[in-house]
Protein backbone atom coordinates (compact mmCIF):
# COMPACT_ATOMS: atom_id res chain seq x y z
CA UNK A 1 0.00 0.00 0.00
CA UNK A 2 2.38 3.52 -0.96
CA UNK A 3 1.59 6.82 -0.71
CA UNK A 4 -1.49 8.16 -2.74
CA UNK A 5 0.78 11.43 -2.89
CA UNK A 6 4.12 10.10 -3.91
CA UNK A 7 4.53 8.83 -8.26
CA UNK A 8 7.71 7.26 -7.61
CA UNK A 9 11.17 8.20 -8.21
CA UNK A 10 12.66 10.97 -11.08
CA UNK A 11 15.95 12.01 -12.53
CA UNK A 12 16.55 15.75 -11.66
CA UNK A 13 18.51 16.44 -14.98
CA UNK A 14 16.94 14.66 -17.88
CA UNK A 15 13.35 13.81 -15.81
CA UNK A 16 13.67 9.92 -16.45
CA UNK A 17 11.32 8.37 -13.99
CA UNK A 18 12.11 5.52 -11.60
CA UNK A 19 9.64 3.13 -9.31
CA UNK A 20 10.42 3.48 -5.41
CA UNK A 21 13.70 1.94 -4.26
CA UNK A 22 17.22 2.30 -2.55
CA UNK A 23 18.19 4.43 -5.31
CA UNK A 24 19.74 7.74 -6.21
CA UNK A 25 20.92 8.40 -9.95
CA UNK A 26 19.52 8.31 -13.47
CA UNK A 27 20.86 5.68 -15.19
CA UNK A 28 20.33 7.52 -18.47
CA UNK A 29 23.01 10.44 -17.12
CA UNK A 30 23.69 9.86 -13.54
CA UNK A 31 21.63 12.76 -12.42
CA UNK A 32 20.78 12.65 -9.05
CA UNK A 33 17.02 11.07 -8.45
CA UNK A 34 13.90 13.01 -6.46
CA UNK A 35 10.97 11.75 -4.99
CA UNK A 36 8.13 13.27 -7.52
CA UNK A 37 4.44 13.61 -6.19
CA UNK A 38 1.00 14.38 -6.95
CA UNK A 39 0.38 17.97 -6.08
CA UNK A 40 -3.11 17.91 -6.96
CA UNK A 41 -4.23 14.93 -5.03
CA UNK A 42 -2.20 16.41 -2.08
CA UNK A 43 -3.78 19.71 -2.66
CA UNK A 44 -7.28 17.98 -2.38
CA UNK A 45 -6.30 15.90 1.23
CA UNK A 46 -4.49 18.30 3.35
CA UNK A 47 -5.27 21.70 4.12
CA UNK A 48 -3.84 24.58 7.08
CA UNK A 49 -6.72 23.68 9.40
CA UNK A 50 -5.78 20.04 9.06
CA UNK A 51 -2.54 20.26 10.05
CA UNK A 52 -2.77 22.85 12.54
CA UNK A 53 -4.71 19.90 14.78
CA UNK A 54 -1.23 18.03 14.52
CA UNK A 55 1.24 17.32 17.18
CA UNK A 56 3.97 20.32 16.45
CA UNK A 57 6.94 17.88 14.86
CA UNK A 58 7.76 17.02 11.95
CA UNK A 59 5.01 14.74 11.09
CA UNK A 60 2.82 17.48 11.02
CA UNK A 61 3.25 17.59 6.96
CA UNK A 62 3.59 13.87 6.37
CA UNK A 63 2.07 14.06 2.89
CA UNK A 64 4.89 16.40 1.62
CA UNK A 65 7.16 13.16 2.91
CA UNK A 66 7.55 9.80 0.76
CA UNK A 67 6.52 7.34 3.34
CA UNK A 68 3.69 4.77 2.40
CA UNK A 69 2.86 4.45 5.96
CA UNK A 70 3.34 5.89 9.55
CA UNK A 71 7.18 7.00 10.46
CA UNK A 72 8.48 4.63 12.96
CA UNK A 73 11.71 6.10 13.13
CA UNK A 74 12.08 9.59 14.96
CA UNK A 75 8.68 10.41 15.76
CA UNK A 76 9.20 13.01 18.05
CA UNK A 77 11.74 14.85 15.48
CA UNK A 78 11.51 18.61 14.48
CA UNK A 79 8.70 21.52 15.83
CA UNK A 80 11.57 23.69 16.50
CA UNK A 81 11.30 27.01 17.84
CA UNK A 82 11.44 30.40 15.55
CA UNK A 83 12.79 32.95 17.84
CA UNK A 84 12.31 36.24 17.18
CA UNK A 85 16.07 37.96 17.92
CA UNK A 86 15.74 41.42 18.95
CA UNK A 87 19.44 41.89 20.65
CA UNK A 88 20.90 40.14 17.57
CA UNK A 89 18.81 42.59 15.50
CA UNK A 90 20.32 45.24 17.34
CA UNK A 91 23.56 44.45 17.08
CA UNK A 92 23.90 44.14 13.40
CA UNK A 93 21.96 46.86 12.95
CA UNK A 94 18.50 45.18 11.15
CA UNK A 95 15.24 45.66 12.05
CA UNK A 96 13.88 42.18 11.93
CA UNK A 97 15.41 38.71 12.43
CA UNK A 98 13.90 35.25 13.45
CA UNK A 99 16.48 32.22 14.46
CA UNK A 100 14.83 28.92 13.29
CA UNK A 101 17.01 26.96 16.00
CA UNK A 102 17.69 23.16 15.24
CA UNK A 103 20.01 23.58 18.09
CA UNK A 104 17.54 21.94 19.84
CA UNK A 105 16.06 19.25 17.27
CA UNK A 106 15.57 16.06 18.99
CA UNK A 107 17.23 13.51 19.38
CA UNK A 108 20.55 14.59 18.82
CA UNK A 109 20.46 18.58 18.37
CA UNK A 110 21.05 18.87 14.80
CA UNK A 111 18.52 19.52 12.00
CA UNK A 112 19.81 15.79 10.52
CA UNK A 113 17.01 14.11 12.60
CA UNK A 114 14.69 14.92 9.95
CA UNK A 115 16.22 14.08 7.08
CA UNK A 116 17.42 10.49 8.98
CA UNK A 117 13.83 9.85 10.44
CA UNK A 118 13.01 9.78 7.05
CA UNK A 119 15.49 7.79 6.00
CA UNK A 120 15.68 4.84 8.39
CA UNK A 121 11.93 4.95 8.46
CA UNK A 122 12.07 4.70 4.63
CA UNK A 123 14.57 1.68 5.36
CA UNK A 124 12.20 -0.28 7.13
CA UNK A 125 9.83 0.01 4.66
CA UNK A 126 11.75 -1.04 2.06
CA UNK A 127 13.27 -4.04 4.31
CA UNK A 128 16.76 -2.83 5.16
CA UNK A 129 17.80 -4.11 9.04
CA UNK A 130 21.98 -2.29 8.23
CA UNK A 131 22.19 1.19 7.77
CA UNK A 132 25.02 3.89 7.59
CA UNK A 133 26.11 7.06 5.94
CA UNK A 134 29.41 9.33 5.27
CA UNK A 135 29.65 12.30 7.90
CA UNK A 136 31.30 15.28 8.87
CA UNK A 137 29.53 14.40 12.39
CA UNK A 138 25.52 15.88 13.18
CA UNK A 139 24.95 13.44 10.39
CA UNK A 140 26.56 10.24 12.39
CA UNK A 141 25.36 11.40 15.56
CA UNK A 142 21.24 11.21 13.96
CA UNK A 143 22.00 7.87 12.23
CA UNK A 144 23.50 6.21 15.32
CA UNK A 145 21.06 7.09 17.72
CA UNK A 146 17.87 6.95 15.33
CA UNK A 147 19.34 3.08 14.60
CA UNK A 148 19.50 2.60 18.20
CA UNK A 149 16.09 3.07 18.77
CA UNK A 150 14.73 1.74 16.05
CA UNK A 151 17.00 -1.75 16.45
CA UNK A 152 19.07 -1.37 12.93
CA UNK A 153 22.60 -1.88 12.61
CA UNK A 154 24.46 1.15 12.16
CA UNK A 155 28.16 1.50 10.24
CA UNK A 156 29.15 5.05 10.20
CA UNK A 157 32.14 6.26 8.48
CA UNK A 158 33.79 9.77 9.45
CA UNK A 159 36.65 11.43 8.42
CA UNK A 160 39.36 10.46 11.50
CA UNK A 161 39.96 14.27 12.40
CA UNK A 162 36.60 15.00 13.11
CA UNK A 163 35.69 16.40 16.50
CA UNK A 164 36.32 14.05 19.34
CA UNK A 165 32.48 15.05 20.74
CA UNK A 166 31.44 14.43 17.76
CA UNK A 167 32.64 10.75 17.54
CA UNK A 168 31.88 10.00 21.14
CA UNK A 169 28.58 11.35 20.55
CA UNK A 170 28.47 8.51 17.75
CA UNK A 171 29.80 5.47 19.60
CA UNK A 172 27.67 5.80 22.75
CA UNK A 173 24.93 4.96 20.57
CA UNK A 174 26.15 1.58 19.98
CA UNK A 175 27.51 2.17 16.35
CA UNK A 176 30.51 0.99 14.44
CA UNK A 177 32.30 3.90 14.02
CA UNK A 178 35.05 3.87 11.48
CA UNK A 179 37.22 6.89 10.96
CA UNK A 180 38.72 7.20 6.99
CA UNK A 181 42.20 8.91 7.21
CA UNK A 182 40.84 10.98 4.03
CA UNK A 183 38.59 14.58 3.53
CA UNK A 184 34.64 13.52 4.05
CA UNK A 185 34.57 13.63 0.11
CA UNK A 186 36.82 10.62 0.08
CA UNK A 187 34.43 9.02 2.95
CA UNK A 188 31.64 9.25 0.48
CA UNK A 189 33.09 8.25 -2.49
CA UNK A 190 34.17 5.00 -0.26
CA UNK A 191 30.33 4.29 1.36
CA UNK A 192 29.18 4.84 -2.37
CA UNK A 193 31.22 1.30 -3.36
CA UNK A 194 30.36 0.46 0.13
CA UNK A 195 26.66 0.58 -0.62
CA UNK A 196 26.96 -0.65 -4.18
CA UNK A 197 28.36 -3.82 -2.68
CA UNK A 198 26.83 -4.54 0.44
CA UNK A 199 23.19 -3.14 -0.25
CA UNK A 200 22.97 -1.11 2.85
CA UNK A 201 21.19 1.58 3.25
CA UNK A 202 23.27 4.68 3.32
CA UNK A 203 21.12 7.48 4.17
CA UNK A 204 22.73 10.45 2.79
CA UNK A 205 23.61 8.03 -0.38
CA UNK A 206 21.29 5.04 -1.80
CA UNK A 207 18.76 6.36 0.40
CA UNK A 208 19.51 9.93 -0.77
CA UNK A 209 15.61 10.77 -2.24
CA UNK A 210 14.21 9.97 0.68
CA UNK A 211 16.29 11.37 3.26
CA UNK A 212 16.92 14.47 1.27
CA UNK A 213 12.76 15.33 1.67
CA UNK A 214 13.08 15.67 5.02
CA UNK A 215 14.91 18.41 5.15
CA UNK A 216 11.91 20.58 3.71
CA UNK A 217 9.86 20.31 7.52
CA UNK A 218 12.64 22.80 8.75
CA UNK A 219 10.98 25.46 5.68
CA UNK A 220 7.28 23.93 6.63
CA UNK A 221 7.55 24.73 10.02
CA UNK A 222 9.56 28.26 9.60
CA UNK A 223 6.55 29.05 7.25
CA UNK A 224 3.58 28.12 9.35
CA UNK A 225 6.10 29.67 12.85
CA UNK A 226 5.42 33.09 10.51
CA UNK A 227 1.52 32.65 10.31
CA UNK A 228 1.86 30.82 7.10
CA UNK A 229 3.99 33.10 5.01
CA UNK A 230 7.46 32.69 4.13
CA UNK A 231 10.30 35.81 4.54
CA UNK A 232 11.61 38.03 2.51
CA UNK A 233 14.94 36.53 3.20
CA UNK A 234 16.27 33.18 4.39
CA UNK A 235 20.40 33.22 5.02
CA UNK A 236 21.58 29.03 5.10
CA UNK A 237 24.44 27.14 5.70
CA UNK A 238 26.15 25.33 2.74
CA UNK A 239 27.90 21.62 3.17
CA UNK A 240 26.34 19.70 0.40
CA UNK A 241 23.98 22.18 -0.69
CA UNK A 242 20.36 20.58 -0.12
CA UNK A 243 18.99 22.11 3.02
CA UNK A 244 19.17 25.33 0.90
CA UNK A 245 16.98 23.97 -2.31
CA UNK A 246 15.03 22.38 -0.01
CA UNK A 247 13.67 25.02 2.11
CA UNK A 248 13.04 26.31 -0.89
CA UNK A 249 11.32 23.78 -2.29
CA UNK A 250 8.58 23.52 0.93
CA UNK A 251 7.78 26.78 0.16
CA UNK A 252 7.04 26.30 -3.42
CA UNK A 253 4.79 23.47 -2.22
CA UNK A 254 3.16 25.01 0.17
CA UNK A 255 2.11 27.54 -2.58
CA UNK A 256 1.66 24.86 -5.02
CA UNK A 257 -0.97 23.20 -3.00
CA UNK A 258 -2.82 26.59 -2.31
CA UNK A 259 -1.71 27.20 1.66
CA UNK A 260 0.04 29.68 0.98
CA UNK A 261 0.64 33.32 -1.54
CA UNK A 262 3.68 33.08 -4.08
CA UNK A 263 6.58 33.17 -2.22
CA UNK A 264 9.00 35.82 -3.22
CA UNK A 265 12.19 34.89 -0.94
CA UNK A 266 15.57 35.70 -1.71
CA UNK A 267 17.62 32.83 -0.59
CA UNK A 268 21.47 33.77 0.47
CA UNK A 269 24.05 30.77 0.98
CA UNK A 270 26.69 30.57 3.92
CA UNK A 271 29.83 28.85 3.92
CA UNK A 272 33.30 28.99 5.35
CA UNK A 273 36.09 30.46 3.30
CA UNK A 274 38.18 27.36 3.99
CA UNK A 275 35.79 25.84 2.08
CA UNK A 276 33.63 27.66 0.01
CA UNK A 277 32.91 26.13 -3.18
CA UNK A 278 29.05 26.93 -3.92
CA UNK A 279 29.60 30.74 -2.73
CA UNK A 280 32.76 30.92 -4.85
CA UNK A 281 30.47 30.20 -7.72
CA UNK A 282 27.95 32.30 -7.13
CA UNK A 283 30.44 34.99 -6.41
CA UNK A 284 31.98 34.36 -9.68
CA UNK A 285 28.78 33.79 -11.73
CA UNK A 286 29.95 30.18 -12.75
CA UNK A 287 27.41 28.14 -13.41
CA UNK A 288 29.51 24.92 -11.99
CA UNK A 289 31.20 24.98 -8.81
CA UNK A 290 34.88 24.18 -8.93
CA UNK A 291 35.51 21.27 -6.38
CA UNK A 292 37.90 22.06 -3.23
CA UNK A 293 40.43 19.29 -2.88
CA UNK A 294 41.50 19.71 0.93
CA UNK A 295 39.23 22.01 2.64
CA UNK A 296 40.97 24.12 5.53
CA UNK A 297 38.16 25.18 8.32
CA UNK A 298 37.30 24.63 11.84
CA UNK A 299 33.54 24.69 10.02
CA UNK A 300 34.04 20.95 10.03
CA UNK A 301 30.49 20.33 9.27
CA UNK A 302 30.58 22.55 6.35
CA UNK A 303 33.65 20.99 4.98
CA UNK A 304 32.37 18.95 1.40
CA UNK A 305 34.63 20.12 -1.09
CA UNK A 306 32.31 18.86 -4.08
CA UNK A 307 28.65 19.32 -2.46
CA UNK A 308 26.24 16.66 -4.84
CA UNK A 309 23.41 19.86 -4.33
CA UNK A 310 26.56 22.62 -5.38
CA UNK A 311 24.44 23.33 -8.67
CA UNK A 312 20.80 22.97 -7.49
CA UNK A 313 21.97 25.48 -4.73
CA UNK A 314 23.90 27.63 -7.08
CA UNK A 315 20.79 27.80 -9.39
CA UNK A 316 17.99 28.94 -6.29
CA UNK A 317 20.47 31.52 -5.02
CA UNK A 318 20.31 32.91 -8.26
CA UNK A 319 16.58 32.68 -9.66
CA UNK A 320 15.59 33.61 -6.13
CA UNK A 321 17.94 36.90 -6.28
CA UNK A 322 19.96 35.93 -3.34
CA UNK A 323 23.51 35.89 -3.06
CA UNK A 324 25.99 34.18 -1.28
CA UNK A 325 29.49 34.72 1.32
CA UNK A 326 32.09 33.04 2.86
CA UNK A 327 33.79 33.93 6.39
CA UNK A 328 37.15 33.02 8.02
CA UNK A 329 37.51 30.62 11.31
CA UNK A 330 38.25 33.69 13.30
CA UNK A 331 34.12 35.72 12.02
CA UNK A 332 33.02 32.10 12.64
CA UNK A 333 34.22 31.52 16.14
CA UNK A 334 33.19 35.59 16.88
CA UNK A 335 29.43 35.15 15.51
CA UNK A 336 29.05 31.87 17.96
CA UNK A 337 30.37 33.79 20.50
CA UNK A 338 27.72 37.07 19.56
CA UNK A 339 25.02 34.38 19.06
CA UNK A 340 25.10 33.04 22.50
CA UNK A 341 25.42 36.43 24.40
CA UNK A 342 22.64 37.85 22.17
CA UNK A 343 20.06 35.43 22.60
CA UNK A 344 21.45 32.59 24.42
CA UNK A 345 21.86 30.08 22.00
CA UNK A 346 24.81 28.07 21.17
CA UNK A 347 25.33 26.88 17.74
CA UNK A 348 28.00 25.04 16.33
CA UNK A 349 30.00 26.47 14.03
CA UNK A 350 27.90 26.27 10.76
CA UNK A 351 25.76 28.33 13.41
CA UNK A 352 28.51 31.09 13.49
CA UNK A 353 29.24 30.56 9.53
CA UNK A 354 25.40 31.66 9.04
CA UNK A 355 25.27 34.57 11.53
CA UNK A 356 28.95 35.68 10.32
CA UNK A 357 27.66 35.50 6.60
CA UNK A 358 24.73 37.30 7.33
CA UNK A 359 26.64 40.25 8.84
CA UNK A 360 28.86 40.57 6.02
CA UNK A 361 25.70 40.72 4.13
CA UNK A 362 24.38 43.02 5.31
CA UNK A 363 27.16 44.91 5.57
CA UNK A 364 27.31 44.79 1.79
CA UNK A 365 23.74 46.23 1.62
CA UNK A 366 22.59 42.74 0.24
CA UNK A 367 20.47 41.95 2.88
CA UNK A 368 18.42 45.08 3.32
CA UNK A 369 18.15 46.43 6.97
CA UNK A 370 14.40 47.26 6.85
CA UNK A 371 13.02 43.37 6.00
CA UNK A 372 12.30 40.56 7.33
CA UNK A 373 15.46 37.69 7.51
CA UNK A 374 15.26 34.41 8.88
CA UNK A 375 18.69 32.43 9.98
CA UNK A 376 19.11 28.91 10.00
CA UNK A 377 20.57 27.64 12.91
CA UNK A 378 21.61 23.71 12.51
CA UNK A 379 23.17 22.41 15.44
CA UNK A 380 24.27 22.66 18.50
CA UNK A 381 27.57 24.34 19.49
CA UNK A 382 28.21 21.35 22.73
CA UNK A 383 29.31 19.51 19.52
CA UNK A 384 31.49 21.85 18.58
CA UNK A 385 33.32 23.64 22.25
CA UNK A 386 36.33 23.92 20.89
CA UNK A 387 36.03 26.51 17.95
CA UNK A 388 35.18 28.88 20.36
CA UNK A 389 37.03 28.80 23.26
CA UNK A 390 39.39 31.18 22.69
CA UNK A 391 36.61 33.95 21.69
CA UNK A 392 35.65 33.77 25.39
CA UNK A 393 37.17 35.01 28.76
CA UNK A 394 38.52 32.32 30.75
CA UNK A 395 36.74 33.04 34.40
CA UNK A 396 38.41 34.90 37.31
CA UNK A 397 39.39 32.44 40.18
CA UNK A 398 39.27 33.98 43.58
CA UNK A 399 39.04 32.40 46.75
CA UNK A 400 36.02 31.99 48.81
CA UNK A 401 36.12 35.57 50.42
CA UNK A 402 33.24 38.32 49.62
CA UNK A 403 35.72 41.09 49.83
CA UNK A 404 37.48 39.87 47.45
CA UNK A 405 34.34 38.87 44.98
CA UNK A 406 33.39 42.37 46.06
CA UNK A 407 36.80 43.53 44.89
CA UNK A 408 36.16 42.02 41.85
CA UNK A 409 33.12 43.62 41.46
CA UNK A 410 34.64 47.28 41.69
CA UNK A 411 37.31 46.45 39.04
CA UNK A 412 34.52 45.26 36.73
CA UNK A 413 32.95 48.84 37.13
CA UNK A 414 35.67 50.83 37.11
CA UNK A 415 36.90 49.11 33.86
CA UNK A 416 33.33 49.80 32.62
CA UNK A 417 33.56 53.51 33.33
CA UNK A 418 37.30 53.94 31.84
CA UNK B 1 48.08 -6.64 -17.01
CA UNK B 2 45.94 -3.76 -18.15
CA UNK B 3 43.73 -1.06 -16.78
CA UNK B 4 40.69 -1.93 -14.58
CA UNK B 5 37.43 -0.43 -15.12
CA UNK B 6 35.11 -0.93 -12.34
CA UNK B 7 31.28 -0.24 -12.90
CA UNK B 8 28.81 1.22 -10.74
CA UNK B 9 26.38 -1.63 -9.76
CA UNK B 10 23.19 0.07 -11.73
CA UNK B 11 25.36 0.39 -14.50
CA UNK B 12 26.64 -2.99 -15.23
CA UNK B 13 23.19 -3.66 -17.58
CA UNK B 14 25.74 -1.36 -20.03
CA UNK B 15 28.02 -3.77 -19.56
CA UNK B 16 26.93 -7.40 -20.18
CA UNK B 17 26.32 -7.70 -16.61
CA UNK B 18 30.00 -7.25 -16.01
CA UNK B 19 31.44 -5.48 -12.52
CA UNK B 20 34.73 -4.95 -14.00
CA UNK B 21 36.22 -4.12 -17.94
CA UNK B 22 40.24 -4.93 -18.20
CA UNK B 23 41.21 -2.39 -21.28
CA UNK B 24 44.09 -1.12 -22.54
CA UNK B 25 45.04 2.58 -22.51
CA UNK B 26 47.96 5.46 -22.03
CA UNK B 27 45.68 7.82 -20.29
CA UNK B 28 42.19 8.00 -18.84
CA UNK B 29 40.83 9.25 -21.63
CA UNK B 30 42.03 6.67 -24.18
CA UNK B 31 41.17 3.75 -21.22
CA UNK B 32 37.42 5.40 -21.23
CA UNK B 33 37.34 5.42 -25.13
CA UNK B 34 38.42 1.57 -25.20
CA UNK B 35 35.35 0.83 -22.68
CA UNK B 36 33.53 2.45 -25.14
CA UNK B 37 34.57 0.51 -28.16
CA UNK B 38 33.39 -2.55 -26.13
CA UNK B 39 30.66 -0.87 -24.01
CA UNK B 40 29.14 1.89 -26.00
CA UNK B 41 25.64 2.61 -24.49
CA UNK B 42 28.33 3.17 -21.04
CA UNK B 43 30.53 5.56 -22.15
CA UNK B 44 27.45 7.51 -23.64
CA UNK B 45 26.30 7.42 -20.54
CA UNK B 46 29.48 9.23 -18.96
CA UNK B 47 30.28 11.69 -21.45
CA UNK B 48 28.19 14.34 -22.89
CA UNK B 49 29.55 16.36 -26.04
CA UNK B 50 32.82 15.13 -25.16
CA UNK B 51 33.04 15.95 -21.52
CA UNK B 52 32.35 13.37 -18.38
CA UNK B 53 28.94 14.50 -17.25
CA UNK B 54 27.98 16.55 -14.23
CA UNK B 55 27.48 13.99 -11.79
CA UNK B 56 29.91 11.56 -12.56
CA UNK B 57 33.35 11.28 -10.77
CA UNK B 58 36.16 8.88 -12.30
CA UNK B 59 38.78 7.95 -9.76
CA UNK B 60 42.03 6.51 -10.99
CA UNK B 61 43.47 4.81 -7.75
CA UNK B 62 40.88 5.88 -5.19
CA UNK B 63 42.01 9.52 -6.71
CA UNK B 64 39.40 12.22 -8.28
CA UNK B 65 40.89 13.14 -11.72
CA UNK B 66 39.61 16.22 -11.46
CA UNK B 67 42.46 17.09 -8.94
CA UNK B 68 45.30 15.06 -11.40
CA UNK B 69 45.04 15.85 -14.98
CA UNK B 70 41.55 14.85 -16.16
CA UNK B 71 40.99 12.84 -18.92
CA UNK B 72 44.99 13.62 -19.75
CA UNK B 73 45.93 11.90 -16.73
CA UNK B 74 48.63 8.98 -17.64
CA UNK B 75 47.37 5.34 -16.65
CA UNK B 76 49.82 2.23 -16.65
CA UNK B 77 49.09 -1.77 -16.51
CA UNK B 78 48.00 -2.41 -13.12
CA UNK B 79 45.85 0.87 -12.46
CA UNK B 80 42.44 1.14 -11.45
CA UNK B 81 39.72 3.57 -12.78
CA UNK B 82 36.27 3.72 -10.52
CA UNK B 83 33.40 5.15 -12.16
CA UNK B 84 30.94 6.84 -9.27
CA UNK B 85 28.10 8.55 -9.23
CA UNK B 86 28.63 12.19 -7.13
CA UNK B 87 26.84 12.16 -4.20
CA UNK B 88 29.03 13.97 -1.44
CA UNK B 89 26.80 15.49 1.50
CA UNK B 90 25.24 14.88 4.31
Amino acid sequence: MSSPFVRGLKCRLCGQAYPISATNFCTEDFGPLEVEYDYDALADSLDRAKIELRPFNMWRYQEFLPLDGEPTVGRQVGGTPLVKAHRLAHELGVEQLWIKNDAVNFPTLSFKDRVVAVALSKARELGLTTVGCASTGNLANSVAANAAAAGLESYILVPSDLERSKILGTSVFGAKVIGIKGTYDEVNRLCTQIAFKYGWGFVNINLRPFYAEGSKTFGFEMAEQLGWRTPGHVVCPMAGGSLIGKIHKAFNELHRTGMIDKPSCKFYGAQPTGCNPISAAVKNGWEAHRPVRKPNTIAKSLAIGDPADGYFATKVIRETGGWAEDVSDAEIAEAMALLGRTEGIFAETAGGVTVAVARKLIEQGRLPRDEEIVLCITGNGLKTQDAVADCLEEPAVIAPSLDEFSGLLAEESSAVLV
Amino acid sequence: MPVTIHIPTPMRQHADGQASVQVAGSNVQSALAALGDKHPALTQRIFENGQVRRFVNIYLNNEDIRYLDNLATPVKDGDELAIIPAVAGG
